[in-house]
């Protein structure tokens, strides 16, 4: 219960430990500490970004798809219409065509009746004038009645 | 009964002496009968001599137990510094860490200035108050009983108890709240804040006289209350111990109630290091802050 020396001891032993703490144990501890609070907090904002981001992304893709879907839509209804446009132009190319081949074809037989029946008045038009030829042997002359002939025969 | 009692006054004050190093004047008598020839550096071998040192003296066991616990754990603290990691903490490292935070926390909470100083001084405090309060636990008779075996004549283990170890603190604390009081305010400032309050100018000698015994309570309270409870608690770990001697009934009694004041000293020893701590840190505080 002495006071004495021990209480100046004390205190200098005191002030070597504070300063020893000061000066080589607490400074490293703090900025470890503050170091890896700061990783901590860094390593929580990127995550909190990533998910963010994750977030983002899986919208961006679901608009995406949804865009995919419609054009897709768009383009095979484009297409049916194509289709269809196609298959009038086709039967409206067949039926003029067709159109075309008949008329063509009247034409034609139109033409080739009327040459054969040019062919069968010049032929009855003969035989008319053989007929009569004959009949009349003498008096008629082909070269001198020809004009009579050829009334006849325009009126077969 | 009176050779009892008076082995029991034996073990108690020897329990409660210091192993006292300081010196003897030339011409003093002994306990052995021997009148020194000149001044002497010696071991005190009675209470009486080691009274009779004066303020010439160590506490060896105080300054060594104190000393000693310290500098073990200043050498496991700058040895965690040195290959501390940012990384994941493990071991003794998340050990060191939760204290260092503890500590930072109590500062952060209480000090409102900046200075560097204040955290590692608290730490210090913590610490170092801490461990010498831990030796109470160690049952009592251990160490001074291995120490009589060796020939050592006292031996007192908690250094805690020993008002020199607080006040050396307490007093330490109370230079450094002058020091910053001088320096953030001035002289003047700080004796303005001494004279000049709480009371009008002109009653400034009942201001000073207020406000001086208020400065002064505060390194006295805080070393009388450390000292108070360790040494009260080591009072009745004696008192104890005394059972012991004193039949089975007694002795098992005896041994329930040790380790029931053990238990809730675990909590004492606790409390007086966090409350020496948050002390010195609210009186620098104040040290540190202008009043007007």
């Amino acid at each position: 219960m002495n006071i004495n020396m021990t209480l100046i001891g004390q205190s200098i032993t005191f002030f070597i430990f504070v300063w020893f703490c000061m000066k080589f144990v607490w400074p490293p501890i703090v900025s470890a500490l503050e170091t890896r609070r700061k990783q901590i907090a860094d390593g929580l904002a990127a995550a909190d970004r990533g998910r963010h981001e994750l977030e983002l992304a899986a919208r961006r893709a679901s608009e995406n798809l949804h865009e995919a879907k419609q054009k897709a839509a768009e383009i095979i209804a484009q297409a049916e219409k194509r289709a269809i446009q196609l298959v009038e132009e086709a039967k409206g190319a067949a039926k003029e065509e067709g159109d075309r081949l008949i008329v063509a074809a009247q034409a034609e037989i139109e033409q080739e009746s009327h040459r054969a029946r040019e062919a069968l008045r010049a032929e009855v038009a003969a035989l008319v004038v053989a007929g009569a030829g004959r009949v009349l042997r003498r008096e008629v002359n082909p070269q001198a009645h020809a004009d009579l002939l050829e009334a006849i025969k325009n009126e077969l | 009964m009176s050779a009892e009692a008076h082995d029991s006054t034996h073990y108690i004050k020897h329990h409660l002496q210091n192993l006292a190093y300081g010196k003897l004047p030339a011409g003093y008598v002994r306990e052995d009968g021997q009148a020194l020839t000149q001044d002497t550096w010696t071991i005190a071998h009675t209470a009486k001599e080691a009274k009779d040192m004066g303020f010439l003296a160590f506490h060896i066991d105080s300054l060594g137990f104190s000393v000693g616990l310290m500098l073990a754990l200043m050498i496991l603290f700058r040895s965690v510094a040195t290959r501390i990691s940012t990384g994941v903490p493990s071991g003794m490292q998340n050990f060191v860490e939760m204290i260092i935070e503890f500590v930072d926390g109590a500062v952060r909470g209480s000090f409102t200035s900046r200075n560097n100083l204040v955290a590692p001084l608290a730490l210090t405090i913590f610490l170092w108050v801490f461990c010498m309060n831990l030796m109470d636990l160690l049952p009592i008779d251990w160490l001074p009983g291995l120490a009589t075996m060796l020939g050592v004549p006292f031996l007192k283990v908690v250094p805690s108890t020993d008002p020199n170890v607080t006040f050396g603190m307490s007093l330490s604390v109370f230079a450094l709240v002058l020091y910053y009081s001088v320096k953030m305010k001035g002289a003047g400032g700080f004796f303005s804040e001494l004279a000049f309050q709480p009371f009008p100018k002109y009653m400034f000698p009942v201001n000073l006289l207020l406000e001086g015994v208020g400065l002064i309570a505060k390194p006295i309270s805080l070393a009388l209350r450390l000292f108070g409870n360790m040494y009260a608690g080591e009072m009745i770990f004696i008192l104890i111990a005394l059972m012991f001697s004193g039949g089975v009934a007694l002795a098992v009694f005896g041994g329930v109630l040790q380790w029931a004041w053990a238990v809730f000293h675990i909590l004492v020893i606790t409390l007086q290091a966090f409350i020496f701590m948050t002390l010195t840190i609210v009186y620098l505080d104040m040290a540190h802050q202008e009043h007007h």
